[in-house]
């Protein structure tokens, strides 16, 4: 190995460990204190930037958008959606299953690298949690929007109503219900505890009354007693262990929504792990989406290191790849399984009217983001990386397109074939659930700790103990 | 509400981890029980000076997700085969392998709620007063950069000139009186 010493290369980036070669976690010279007044001090700040003013006002206004598409749709009905025979799922699920995809990263971040131990996911967890919440809040608004009687979407719960009518548990769109609202519960609950010694913190350097109490409030008292910290210890190892196999399931149910229908492109056993691989890829790229700009405006580059985007990048990329096996495997079954229907929907899906979404699909998911992100330099330039998130969710949510709409708008029968437009009011309700989901998450980073302080402080150096104590200082010096 | 009279015990403030499982494990040698560590992240080496080795919390979420399973196979079962039977092409009543999904995630619905809320009820949380917010230091660091131990005046080898003199030794940062 022919790793460069940082002793004989003056010009050695101070990022990168020259243990390891790679960049640091966490930029040296942290102690608890600098961590601590770092990340509270974005948040008890009495100076608030103008760009998040600035931020704010834009995303809001996007967000009207949705407002006024929505009370439309409420006075008006489904009507003035695209959505038609034989095109009867368009934006509304296309978008329902995009935005969920999305905060599957969040639950994969917080949770699977917890159990797998991976401690660089410290940094960035808290965030990208945040971002599961507000992507879970956009996605849900489709479907109920689409149910028609919005104020009536209680129906799809179990209750003991007086028309004695039950939900269908044989359905996979009652099975929806059950995983997307326990996956928004658990997320909500997972976020939440992780941040209660967070909000003790806050709680005690806060200067101002009001947020003295709100932060007293929300931090339920904690005062960071040893016995506490191991039962929360306990329970966040608990809860990872429960969201893994919840997140797995919740896109493996909405794939069911497609693959038990009886639809050529859809009735696929291969939906499952690839709308799961497609899942995370598409949130990783969100989550850098967002990492990038941040981290960039509160100079939070100690935190949030290039070793950050350098991972995700590679996460992006191993499930790039499982997407890709995907979309092979669809392209070979439809051949090799010699139904003539199967044949027709991929034939037409590639070459028919509406071709050239499915090659913007393999352009953006595949040939752009597979071919430059095995090369390091590219992924640990975070202006590319900023640039390819978008194409990646670009690329993702034409796959959901291609999906519902392709093996929809001719099926078997020719005499009823048809098309999918959508209309500028699927458009505004998109584009205004992008402004929400931008205010909500402008909110959290204004309001809420967004990078968990006391997860950070156990990576730091000063966290050894050896036995005695009074070397304490000592190790300091060695370590840093 | 009775007037709180007295102390709580003992506080001693200290810069290092280090320094604090060292005094925690004197003091559990010396027959110290009633005792607590606060510190600024999980300090596991603390907790095992406590002896604190086993909670409740995974007792209670294994609970909380068999009652998830039951509640949810029960209702689907009730529902679809006596409540509501609906007869689709002959097919059974009793359609189990269908109720699976929803009995999964209400195991994990049951399962979640359980480990987040339990684990602060266990923790006697939230409790939004508690007699070491009054000690003047100890807000300033435990959610930041110090640890603490106190040593509490209920313990039944607790006094406050013995106590204070063997809390010395270890040469704290500082050492408070805590006020009931």
């Amino acid at each position: 190995m022919a790793t460069k010493s940082p002793m004989q290369d003056p010009v050695v980036d101070p990022m990168i460990d020259p243990r390891t070669g790679e960049y640091a976690v966490i930029a040296p010279g942290h102690n608890f204190n600098s961590v601590t007044r770092k990340i509270a001090g974005i948040v008890l700040t009495s100076n608030t930037p103008m760009g998040w003013f600035g931020g704010l006002a834009v995303a809001g206004g996007v967000a009207t958008f949705l407002v006024v598409a929505l009370t439309w749709l409420f006075l008006q009905g489904v009507g003035i959606w695209g959505v038609t025979i034989p095109g009867a799922w368009g934006f509304a699920i296309i978008n329902f299953v995009w935005w969920i995809g999305i905060g599957h990263a969040g639950t994969l971040i917080s949770a699977i690298l917890l159990l797998f131990k991976q401690s660089w996911r410290n940094s960035i967890n808290r965030f990208a949690e945040a971002m599961t919440i507000f992507a879970v809040c956009c996605a849900g608004i489709f479907p109920l929007i689409h149910v028609g009687r919005p104020w009536l979407a209680y129906w799809l719960f179990p209750y003991p109503s007086t028309m004695n009518v039950w939900p269908q548990f044989r359905s996979p769109l009652a099975w929806d219900v059950f995983a997307v609202s326990t996956y928004a519960t658990i997320s909500v609950v997972f976020w939440y505890i992780g941040m209660v010694p967070d909000f003790g913190t806050l709680r005690d350097r806060a200067t101002l009354p009001a947020a003295k109490y709100f932060y007293g409030i929300l931090s339920m008292g904690w005062r960071g007693s040893t016995r506490h910290w191991m039962r929360y210890e306990t329970a966040s190892l608990l809860l990872a262990g429960l969201s893994t196999p919840l997140v797995l399931s919740v896109h493996t149910v909405i794939s069911f929504d497609f693959a038990v229908a009886a639809m050529a492109g859809w009735h696929t056993t291969i939906f499952p792990p690839y709308f799961v691989a497609g899942a995370i890829y598409s949130g990783f790229a969100m989550v850098i989406t967002l990492a990038v700009p941040i981290r960039k405006f509160y100079h939070l580059e100690d935190f949030v290191t290039l070793r950050h985007l350098d991972n995700m990048a590679k996460v992006m990329l191993a499930t790039g790849m499982i997407v890709g096996y995907g979309y092979g495997m669809e392209v070979f079954m439809s051949w090799y399984a010699a139904s003539h229907w199967e044949f027709f929907m991929m034939w037409n899906r590639m070459f028919g009217p509406m071709g050239w979404a499915y090659w913007m699909l393999i352009l953006t998911n595949l040939a752009i983001p597979l071919t430059t992100l095995w090369s390091r330099k590219l992924r640990v330039n975070a202006l590319f990386l900023f640039l390819l998130s978008f194409v990646i969710n670009t690329g993702m949510w034409f796959e959901r397109f291609v999906i519902v709409v392709t093996s929809l708008y001719r099926d078997y029968l020719p005499s009823s074939w048809g098309t999918y437009r959508a209309t500028k009011w699927d458009y505004m309700t998109f584009i205004g659930t992008w402004g929400m989901f931008t205010f909500l998450f402008l909110l959290f980073v204004r309001f809420l700790p967004m990078i968990p302080m006391s997860e950070i402080r156990m990576m730091l150096p000063q966290t050894k103990i050896r036995p005695g104590g009074e070397d304490a200082e000592k190790v300091i010096q060695e370590t840093c | 509400m009775p007037v709180r009279e007295g102390i709580y015990g003992l506080l001693a403030e200290f810069n290092t981890p280090g320094e604090l499982v060292a005094a925690t494990e004197a003091a559990h040698e010396a027959g110290f029980r009633r005792m607590e560590c606060y510190t600024p992240y999980p300090v596991e080496e603390a907790a095992v000076a406590l002896r604190f080795h086993k909670n409740r919390v995974p007792l209670i979420t294994l609970i909380g997700g068999l009652l998830g399973v039951t509640t949810a196979f029960l209702m689907e079962t009730w529902i679809c085969v006596w409540s509501y039977p609906l007869n689709i092409g002959d097919r059974p009543l009793f359609s189990w392998p269908a109720f699976i999904i929803p009995a999964y995630e209400w195991t994990i619905l049951f399962s979640g709620l359980t480990a987040g809320f339990g684990m602060l009820a266990l923790c006697g949380l939230p409790q939004l007063y508690h007699p070491l917010f009054n000690a003047p230091n100890f807000r300033n660091g435990a959610t930041t950069d110090k640890f603490f131990l106190c040593l509490e005046a209920t313990d039944p080898k607790f006094s406050i000139m013995e106590t204070r003199a063997f809390l010395e030794q270890f040469s704290p940062a500082s050492l408070v009186e805590v006020e009931l």
